[in-house]
């Protein structure tokens, strides 16, 4: 049993089990699955400043910080009771193209070469680590949701403004990946 | 049961009416007008614990799985967020067919989004941003829980992005 949970979990479990969130919260207290308001939740609770769009009873919405608490929790559990010693298997092309950039360390979830503290510093990290999260969170707000708000909970409940967001993330992905990322990642 | 009914006081209803504020996403659009004590949303955290073993054990954390489904190289993302839609909308057609309540007898009311230009320029910016990363908000918390310290300078910066859109909301076009 153990050792089945150990191996990587195939999509259609993972994709079953996140799409049951969306009625789980529904049912447990009538809130929408959305990840990214956490996100706005902290700047209401910790730097306000006066901007009108953080001034709101933000601890009405304390259950969106609790469920992102234990997503790092379950994550946490995941990597150190049910962790897998092996590589990430990767697409046969994927890997070949990363190797071409450099990147070969397919042992954890996030290449050692980009995501550690000795990159932080270089202009390579500031860009992956720095901008790239400033783009994650300024990019979500204004889109009004992110992956879970949007793509997961806005199409589920047949939102077509989300379908637009979706497609706009998958562009601006795409677009990153093909034109820009092949640049960056041997900066 | 440790529950309390009560009216939304009028003060509260009072703050806080721009509309679009309240309606741009998630935020406060469905107040509930029980009154719970805190430890009640620990329900939402158990969920959360689920969710984030999923996320790490089918490797949607993993920067290279967003790698490879930017480049089409991999069904996997595909499938993981093709069913996630697919058994989300069947459940909420049944809430909605069924007409069902939440677990303490509340209407379950699913908010309708607007279309604002946000979507295109906010959507298109985070799937830049994602492509980077690897990561939406959500694995970003996944992956600062499995060890990977240095995720807590990109979630820093993620609410920082937050923070300075929260600042310039009404100079950018929607």
């Amino acid at each position: 049993m153990i050792e089945t949970l150990r191996q990587p979990w195939p999509w259609y479990v993972a994709g079953a089990l996140i799409g049951l969130t969306v009625p789980a919260l529904l049912l447990m207290g009538n809130k929408t699955f959305g990840i990214s308001s956490s996100l706005r939740h902290l700047c209401a609770a910790c730097m306000p400043a006066n901007i009108p769009f953080f001034k709101y009873d933000w601890k009405k919405e304390v259950w969106n910080l609790f469920f992102v608490g234990g997503i790092a929790m379950g994550a946490l559990i995941a990597a150190r009771f049910l962790s897998d010693p092996n590589p990430i298997l990767l697409a046969g092309p994927t890997q070949r193209y990363l190797a071409t950039k450099g990147i070969t360390d397919t042992t954890q979830l996030l290449p050692a070469e980009i995501f550690s503290w000795e990159q932080l510093f270089t202009l390579r990290g500031l860009i992956f680590l720095v901008l790239g999260g400033f783009m994650v969170g300024f990019g979500t707000r204004y889109a009004g949701g992110c992956t879970s708000g949007h793509a997961i909970m806005g199409l589920s409940s047949l939102q077509w403004p989300s379908l637009i967001a979706t497609c706009c993330f998958m562009v601006g992905g795409i677009a990153m990946t093909w034109l820009v990322l092949p640049y960056l990642l041997t900066l | 049961m440790n529950t309390n009914f009560r009216t939304p006081p009028a003060a509260a209803t009072a703050e806080n009416t721009d509309f679009e504020v309240r309606s741009l996403d998630a935020m406060c659009v469905n107040d509930s007008v029980l009154v719970h004590p805190w430890w009640y949303n620990l329900k939402y955290a158990a969920w959360g614990v689920l969710f984030g073993i999923v996320f790490v054990k089918a490797e949607i954390v993993s920067w290279f799985r967003i790698q490879e489904m930017f480049r089409f190289e991999s069904f996997h993302m595909y499938g993981v967020i093709g069913t996630a839609v697919l058994v989300g909308m069947i459940s909420v057609a049944l809430i909605k067919r069924a007409k069902a309540r939440t677990i303490y007898g509340e209407a379950i009311v699913v908010p309708n989004k607007t279309f604002n230009k946000g979507q295109v320029f906010g959507g298109l910016l985070f799937g830049i941003g994602w492509a980077i990363t690897g990561a939406c908000p959500g694995p970003l918390f996944a992956q600062m829980g499995a060890g990977f310290g240095v995720i807590i300078v990109t979630f820093l910066s993620a609410v920082a992005g937050t923070w300075v859109y929260g600042l310039v909301r009404d100079r950018i076009p929607h």
